[in-house]
């Protein structure tokens, strides 16, 4: 290939370029909050943007999985209230230990995943309203456990979530941004180096085509969505960890929180290009962007929204400007 | 080397609903060999790959491959049975890299974990066998053209250890260079022993590269040949079916052509459609394009719809340039097209006869122009009359009419519009005898009492050299021939379609 293109056409050919974009992105938020509030300077400020956001990096993770090959999962918000609820209520009612609880709230969400991915497979419908569905569903259980909020007390759940991992002198990081870490790596793993990770790409960019490559897409597709399913139930115990208690309204619309952030971490909403690690910095940017208005202190919260609308729309359009330019590079290699 | 037989299919029968799209065919590959397998549209020639490929289920007949049975019943089967298949729509995944790509499915791993260095060396090994060097394997597929593409398909291919390649028309995209790399990497393939069915429509392709043809007619077999011992007309005869000489001409269509120039079109050329197209249109006249499937008539005919653009040339009408740069611009210009698949592209099943014929005028006025019901009735029951469409009242569902009525009133929809030029493609296609040579009277009258000028396509020569007044022959999207007044025979037609003698 011996082309004689510009730079600019070879980075926005490059399958990093998002990831470059939002880094970049991120770094000069950071730099900007630091020149301007003393606070940003303090490790633990940083580490608070995982601590905060823990759950939230989990879920994201799942639903990028789903996005991937073009499918949406928007149960998961109300699979994290369920699991919340879940744990509280046989934590408060029964003698089952915190360990088994949370095997078994994870067996739920798994589960959870496997009949939404059933449905959509078998009978080829629309992710949308099957999840739409599950979303319902899981809320609807979750109200129905109990109307009011059941509180946490069992000492090995909340001696684990107070616990504080120090990693350097003055920053610590909870136990949730630990797993929520872990599950990051896991899944990027997974998705190099595995030929579960690599079917889900090819599924993505095109069905068809993967079928006829021979590769096994219905159980992929299924498999797909129970990674995501548990995801969003491992995000409820690490929200229920924060919490500390069930309620029905927990996590209202934190799939479109999760969407939201692995779109401007690069995941393409068509499916077939995604990479993990930059949709950590898609929660990171949100995160960063709610302690700017923190630090503000007068303010108003929704604030935040307002600016990751902008993002988003920043995004989508850099996105549909990156698959435009990705043709044009194509057609003229003739 | 040629002699010996790698697979072999044995009275392979398929029916569909309705349809008998393969009858007790035989067709053998031998290893070492590029066969080619040849007949016109609902020759069966695709339901017989997918039969072999596993997409379809056989109704009957046995598959052999080394002298083993094999029955597969997916592509992913066919596969492990060392069966490939390169599809005429590149089939790989457009985000995934070269490399990937063609080892997906089967990474070698190390370790527990896909082992990307091992993957990309061997891909660019495979590839420089394939005289393909200078491609880098870790770049996303769709960094490369359509031509790249298809080669890297044809690498993934062959590297499953396929012992049968089928490449379904693999040319249809590629231009003249490419389609020569394609061949050069054909015959190497060959050398190795591979046997290789080929698909094309394209005659001097197959003369090129082929060593056998296998030709297919209505679902049956005609015959297998040498390709070296085949003229190409006798081939194109057994393709259509007809002997040369065996055709009469019936009643020519003597109709008066006026002087009078109505379009003009010079050089035309559109990549993958039609090359340096010159033709002129008359009056009143019936303009026949002749050709094989895929010789570009159907191509050309859209350029002079506006359906895609020329990229080089002119068309005048009435001595002036135009540009027609969508169907509309071209309804303006009163040019109608009448399309090949009336299902897909034609009737609007659930509206009335009258609603279906009207539309056409509808679209002309634009939305907002009204006509009122009275209206409407006379010009549905007009055209009824006139086309002889036979329905039970004009508000008749259009899906419940026979192929040749909804043809018909296909055609009322686009005379109402009262158009200059008339482009009907193929339409007579799948309808009765009887309706056929309604139509064929119906466009001899069209151009002789109401001076349209019209474009007739069709696939049979007979029916051709019987309305029309002259006839452009197009082979492989070029125009060979034209041929009017005494030349319009179905010898000369056959001779100038096979081209070369």
């Amino acid at each position: 290939m011996k082309n004689v293109k510009g730079l600019k056409d070879r980075l926005v050919a490059s399958r990093y370029f998002s990831f470059g974009i939002t880094a970049f992105l991120f770094i000069v938020l950071y730099v900007i909050g630091m020149m301007n509030y003393r606070g940003f300077l303090k490790p633990q400020v940083f580490c608070n943007l995982f601590i905060d956001n823990a759950a939230l990096i989990i879920a994201t993770v799942g639903i990028t999985f789903v996005l991937l090959i073009g499918g949406i999962d928007i149960s998961i918000g109300s699979v994290v209230a369920l699991t919340c609820m879940t744990s509280a209520q046989l934590l408060a009612n029964t003698n089952l230990g915190a360990g088994v609880v949370t095997v078994i709230v994870l067996a739920i969400g798994l589960l959870f995943g496997l009949v939404q991915g059933w449905l959509i497979t078998e009978f080829d419908m629309q992710p949308f309203i099957v999840t739409l569905a599950g979303q319902f569903f899981a809320r609807g259980l979750t109200a129905i456990i109990s109307r009011e909020t059941i509180d946490i007390t069992d000492p090995t759940y909340t001696a684990v979530a107070s616990a504080r991992v120090y990693i350097m002198p003055k920053a610590f990081i909870s136990v949730g941004v630990i797993i929520a870490i872990v599950t990051l790596v896991v899944a990027t793993l997974v998705l190099k180096y595995t030929r579960f990770g690599r079917n889900i790409y090819a599924l993505g960019g095109s069905e068809s085509s993967a079928q006829l490559m021979g590769l096994p897409t219905k159980s992929t597709k299924i498999a797909t969505y129970m990674v995501c399913g548990f995801c969003s139930a491992l995000a409820g115990v690490v929200y229920s960890l924060i919490m500390l208690s069930g309620y029905p309204l927990h996590a209202v619309g934190m799939e479109m929180d999760a969407i939201a952030s692995s779109v401007i971490g690069g995941t393409l909403m068509s499916g077939g290009v995604a990479f993990v690690p930059g949709t950590l910095l898609g929660v990171l940017i949100q995160g960063i962007i709610q302690t700017f208005i923190t630090f503000e202190g007068t303010l108003s919260a929704w604030w935040t929204r307002i600016i990751i609308a902008l993002l988003l729309c920043v995004f989508i359009v850099m996105q549909a400007i990156i698959v435009r330019n990705r043709h044009r590079i194509t057609s003229s290699d003739k | 080397m040629a002699e010996h037989a790698l697979l072999t299919m044995r009275g392979i029968c398929k029916y569909f609903p309705g349809v008998r799209a393969l009858e007790n065919v035989d067709f053998t590959l031998r290893a070492g060999e590029i066969h080619a397998l040849m007949g016109e549209n609902g020759a069966g020639k695709s339901t017989l790959i997918k039969v072999l490929t596993g997409v379809h289920a056989k109704d009957g007949g046995r598959i052999e491959l080394e002298g083993r049975q094999i029955a597969p019943s997916s592509p992913l089967e066919a596969q492990k049975n060392n069966i490939s298949t390169v599809y005429q729509e590149v089939n790989l995944c457009p985000n995934l890299t070269v490399a990937e790509n063609i080892f997906i499915g089967r990474e070698p791993k190390k370790a527990g974990r896909i082992d990307w260095k091992a993957i990309n060396k061997r891909a660019s090994e495979l590839l420089r066998r394939l005289n393909l060097a200078n491609i880098d394997v870790t770049k996303t597929l769709d960094s490369y053209s359509v031509a790249v593409q298809q080669m890297i398909a044809i690498a993934r291919a062959v590297d499953i250890q396929a012992k049968v390649l089928i490449l379904d028309e693999p040319t249809s995209s590629l231009d003249e260079n490419e389609t020569q790399r394609l061949f050069e990497v054909m015959r190497d393939l060959k050398k190795q022993g591979l046997g290789i069915i080929f698909v094309s429509h394209f005659l001097d392709q197959i003369y090129e590269v082929c060593d056998r043809v296998t030709v297919l007619r209505n679902g049956e077999l005609v015959g297998e040949y040498e390709i070296d011992e085949l003229p190409r007309v006798e081939l194109i005869s057994k393709m259509i079916g007809k002997e040369l000489g065996d055709i009469q001409n019936m009643g020519k269509n003597a109709s008066a052509v006026s002087d009078e120039v109505l379009i003009e079109a010079e050089g035309l050329t559109a990549f993958g459609r039609i090359k340096d197209f010159d033709l002129t249109i008359h009056k009143g006249e019936v303009v026949g394009f002749a050709g094989l499937l895929g010789s570009g008539r159907t191509e050309t005919a859209e350029l002079l719809f506006g359906v895609a653009k020329p990229e080089k040339g002119s068309i005048k009408m009435h001595g002036k340039e135009i540009k027609l740069s969508s169907p509309l611009d071209a309804m303006k210009h009163k040019i109608a097209f009448c399309p090949e698949d009336r299902k897909v592209q034609g009737i609007i099943g659930d509206l009335s006869v009258r609603e279906n014929i009207i539309i056409g005028l509808q679209a002309k006025n634009g939305m907002w122009s009204h006509l009122s019901m009275k209206e409407q009735q006379r010009i549905a029951d007009e055209y009824i009359k006139m086309l002889q469409i036979k329905v039970s009242s004009p508000e008749q569902l259009i899906k419940n009419l026979s192929g040749g009525n909804q043809q018909k009133a296909i055609i009322a929809r686009w005379l109402v519009t009262q158009p200059d030029l008339l482009i009907l493609d193929e339409p007579t296609r799948g309808i009765d005898i009887g309706t056929k040579t309604e139509i064929q009277k119906m466009v001899i009258n069209l151009a002789r009492e109401k001076q349209m000028s019209i474009i007739f396509i069709s696939s049979e020569i007979d029916e051709m050299t019987r309305t029309c007044t002259r006839l452009a022959v197009l082979r492989d999207r070029k125009k060979v021939a034209e041929l009017t007044g005494d030349e319009i025979n179905s010898d000369r037609v056959m001779a100038a379609i096979a081209g070369g003698v």
